[in-house]
């Protein structure tokens, strides 16, 4: 059974660092955060996100692909050649370790849309970028975008997170945020995509839990025009962001009291005007609600946005040191890194933690 | 003569070494069943015409009565049952149409019990009820394209108007006249006190409800009875009744009997004269009018309103809903074919439409297809018959459903599927005002609050074994739903998987 075929359930860890001042750090403290978390994976399926890894290339949208073999890389790349403009191709670096197999070929393609075909299609930039994505991984059959963004980057692969760390030399990177995934999945996907982060665009989703509210989230998000084929929670999730924040214009506070909605029981013990936004946030995006256990790294330009489920049914901590933000499953994720914390804390369900560049950590109010 | 015998259909048994002879059961049956012989003071029974409603059997003080179908039969053959020539030497004797009421009895499949719900197990948790939050509230009503912010950037409410209600159940479209005063009490008192919704049906709203009009949806019929501007805006909402489940493409005949004393003046009509509702609206012959008669609703109440468009489910039903989705309507609801009546055809009853189950899945999918479920709520109904249809519907893709027959039942009714007669003895589906006192909306409220708590209760705790805490993400969940025993093409247009899948 591959992964899409059939809906596969997973545990995991999370762990992400951010510094707020922007200054770049190199991949190898989150590779030592995840590791410590080495049983909360079983070995099928690990990734990172990274973001501000390719300064020199920051007005083009990176495209990271894997691709089963040689000709269906050709045809993606004519594909590519029809609407993108392609600055740079290239493998994307590995190094050989014993326990990461069977990798497909991984590229990677700084682009930028040809300037016709965008005007011609009438879209937005960000929207035609999109679009090329979802027309790669739904019509070209062993061709899969896994990473999309500007000035960032995922990098995964099945393995515990550790190895893929190392597969892909994530130490010789550095950017100003990671994310960082270790999947315990249910079943034997073994496909690169299905692990996670999980991108669009900029926004890169890790996530721990198992979402009952699945198939009521992808039907609903399938109406927009996003097409949900791995059937992972983490991709629902993504979509929803992506519709949310660059479709509706939603604040990522905003957006975490549609995903994660305050009870009604607190929304009644709110101020008038505050009542107001969140019953209509609730009315309007009702389809958007996420329920069953999460929590998530959501990664983006700029920072990243820290939720638990509105129950909290997932662990998940917070430490704070300087200008750097930690989130990890285990607090001990956290102290492998940085022993020596300013504050460290464990938010309520529901409760955002944003973190952006050269700003506060926020919780959302 | 003879040939016009039909022996009846049930017997009523008397335990002799029971009977009292208290004539209880004499006063209490309108169809006058009961006699009492007093030379030999002994209580006799008429089974001919009773009408199996178990008003004597439930209030006979020592369990002397039961009703039991009866054994006489013709000689038996698969093709001609003996209800088949029952139904025919009666048209042979009368010439009539056969009338009937409540939902279609046969015995075609009922969905709602070939699906099976999903629970929690291992890799995410169950939800305890009783210890976390569990949200049943719900908004009707279409949702906004755009999100608008002010100078402060803060949002501004844009919706259109909409429908809140506790929980996803409203009292479905049942009209004074048809049902008694005391029955639309009942469920106005019932819909206050849990706030949810009733629907007026089309016979008007007499002028003591008004003031549950928070809680009223005001039906608007081709028969347009009762229809005036005060009546338009007491309510929450406006219906347009295109169709009713249990009798697709016919109207309504209400008799000139049920049209004494108040029922007229709610309905403006003259006493005694029969309420005829043309099977279509006369100024609806295609979409573009029924767009016209949205807005001209609309227009009549400043567009405060929400305006719900209610079709019966039949076959091209999507494409139907469909083009109400675009005709302004706010919600759409659905009757299925086993929907109730107060009286219809048999032959059309038992023969026309299709299942709510079968109806409601292929609707939700043409509107997510086509982009355009945002614009309307589904309200479904025909039949709702327990919290577990409520679960499995709302997770198929409705908003929210109607129930009627199932309300009822808690007022007293016992589906002896005799409405049409007008004589029920429950108080229920009756003018003739001994009988009408017999239900008493105190009480009759009661019991209707406690059905849909208890209903509620059980939601809960189903959507807490799926991990569920909020009724919107059960909304449209099909993938916790398993058909089971049912064919490719069924679980095809129910968008469901097969159990063990």
């Amino acid at each position: 059974m591959l992964e899409g075929q059939v809906r596969i359930p997973s545990g995991c860890a999370i762990s992400g660092i951010v510094d707020k001042s922007g200054k770049r750090m190199s991949g190898e403290a989150i590779i030592k955060s995840i590791t410590v978390m080495h049983d909360r994976s079983n070995g099928l399926g690990g990734g990172f996100a990274a973001y501000g890894i390719y300064p020199e290339y920051k007005d083009y949208y990176a495209l990271h692909i894997f691709y089963d073999n040689a000709s269906t890389k050709k045809s993606c790349e004519e594909f590519l050649e029809r609407h993108f403009d392609i600055i740079n191709l290239s493998k994307i670096p590995t190094r050989k370790v014993r326990e990461i197999t069977d990798e497909p070929l991984i590229w990677r393609y700084f682009v930028t849309p040809l300037a016709t075909k965008l005007s011609d299609s009438q879209l937005d930039e960000r929207e035609f970028v999109a679009k090329c994505v979802f027309r790669v991984n739904t019509r070209i059959d062993g061709a899969y975008v896994f990473s999309s963004g500007k000035n960032m980057g995922v990098f995964k692969a099945v393995g515990f997170p550790e190895d893929v760390g190392r597969f892909y030399r994530l130490d010789e990177y550095e950017g100003y945020c990671f994310t960082c995934h270790g999947r315990y999945p249910t079943n034997t996907p073994g496909w690169w995509g299905g692990a996670h982060p999980f991108a669009l665009l900029d926004y890169s989703v890790v996530h721990n839990g198992e979402i009952s509210s699945y198939d009521a989230n992808r039907r609903a998000i399938e109406m927009y025009g996003y097409k949900c084929t791995l059937q992972t929670d983490t991709e629902v999730i993504t979509y929803i962001i992506d519709y949310l924040h660059r479709k509706k214009g939603l604040r990522f506070d905003e957006i975490s009291s549609v995903i994660a909605a305050p009870f009604w029981q607190t929304i009644y013990r709110m101020e008038p005007i505050k009542r107001m936004t969140h019953e209509y946030l609730r009315n309007v995006f009702a389809a958007q609600l996420i329920t069953g256990p999460f929590s998530i790294i959501v990664g983006f330009d700029g920072g990243f946005m820290a939720l638990n489920d509105r129950l909290k049914l997932r662990s998940m901590v917070v430490g704070e040191k300087g200008d750097k933000v930690y989130v990890a499953s285990e607090e001990a994720a956290i102290r492998i890194i940085e022993p020596n914390l300013d504050s460290v804390w464990s938010p309520n369900g529901g409760e955002p933690v944003i973190a952006l560049l050269n700003g506060g950590v926020s919780n959302g109010s | 003569m003879a040939v016009n015998f039909l022996y009846p259909e049930y017997e009523v048994v008397r335990n002799y070494d029971r009977c009292i002879v208290c004539r209880v059961c004499e006063r209490q049956c309108a169809n006058e069943v009961h006699e009492h012989l007093a030379a030999s003071n002994k209580m006799v029974c008429d089974d001919s015409k009773c009408v199996n409603c178990h008003r004597c059997v439930s209030l006979c003080p020592t369990r002397a009565l039961k009703i039991v179908k009866t054994d006489n039969t013709y000689k038996e053959n698969a093709n001609w049952s003996g209800k088949t020539i029952n139904e025919l030497y009666r048209q042979a004797g009368n010439g009539g149409v056969l009338l009937s009421s409540m939902g279609n009895p046969e015995s075609y499949p009922v969905y709602f019990d070939r699906i099976l719900l999903n629970a929690s197990q291992v890799t995410n948790p169950s939800i305890d009820p009783l210890r976390e939050p569990m949200e049943t509230k719900v908004f009707l009503g279409a949702k906004p394209k755009v999100i608008e912010r002010d100078k402060d950037n803060r949002i501004i409410n844009n919706l259109t108007p909409y429908l809140t209600l506790s929980i996803p159940v409203i009292f479905s479209a049942m009209s004074y006249g048809s049902i008694s005063y005391n029955a639309h009490e009942s469920l106005a008192r019932a819909a206050k006190e849990l706030n949810i919704l009733y629907n007026t049906g089309e016979g008007g709203l007499h002028e003591d409800f008004y003031c549950y009009g928070e809680h009223t949806i005001v039906q608007v019929a081709s028969g347009r009875f009762g229809v005036h501007p005060d009546y338009l805006s007491s309510g929450a909402a406006i219906e347009i009744k295109m169709g009713q489940g249990a009798k697709p493409g016919i109207g309504g005949h209400l008799p000139g009997a049920k049209i004494v004393g108040d029922v007229s003046r709610t309905r403006m009509i003259p006493e005694g004269s029969d309420a005829i509702s043309p099977a279509p609206h006369h100024d609806i012959y295609s979409i573009e009018d029924l767009r016209q008669l949205v807005y001209s609703l609309k227009e009549a109440t400043n567009y405060k309103k929400p305006v719900i468009v209610k079709i019966a489910a039949v076959h091209n039903v999507s494409a139907i809903a469909s083009g109400i989705a675009r005709s302004g309507a706010d919600i759409i609801a659905i009757d299925g074919f086993r929907g109730g009546t107060g009286a219809a055809p048999t032959r059309i009853r038992d023969n026309v439409g299709i299942p709510i189950e079968l109806a409601l899945a292929s609707v939700d999918k043409r509107l997510r297809d086509e982009g355009i479920r945002d614009n309307v709520s589904l309200i479904v109904g025909g039949s709702i018959r327990s919290s577990a249809d409520i679960v499995k519907a709302i997770a198929l893709g409705a908003d929210c459903v109607y129930i009627a027959t199932a309300a009822l039942l808690a007022l007293g009714c016992h589906l002896c599927r005799s409405c049409h007669s007008g004589k029920c003895n429950w108080g229920i589906a009756t003018q003739i005002p001994k009988l009408v006192k017999r239900l008493n909306p105190e009480i009759g409220y009661k019991r209707l609050v406690n059905l849909i708590k208890a209903w509620q209760h059980e939601i809960k705790e189903m959507m807490g074994g799926m991990g569920i805490n909020s009724i919107e993400s059960l909304k449209g969940n099909r993938l916790m739903l398993r058909g089971i025993g049912l064919n490719e093409k069924e679980l095809e247009i129910l968008g469901i998987k097969h159990a063990g899948e």
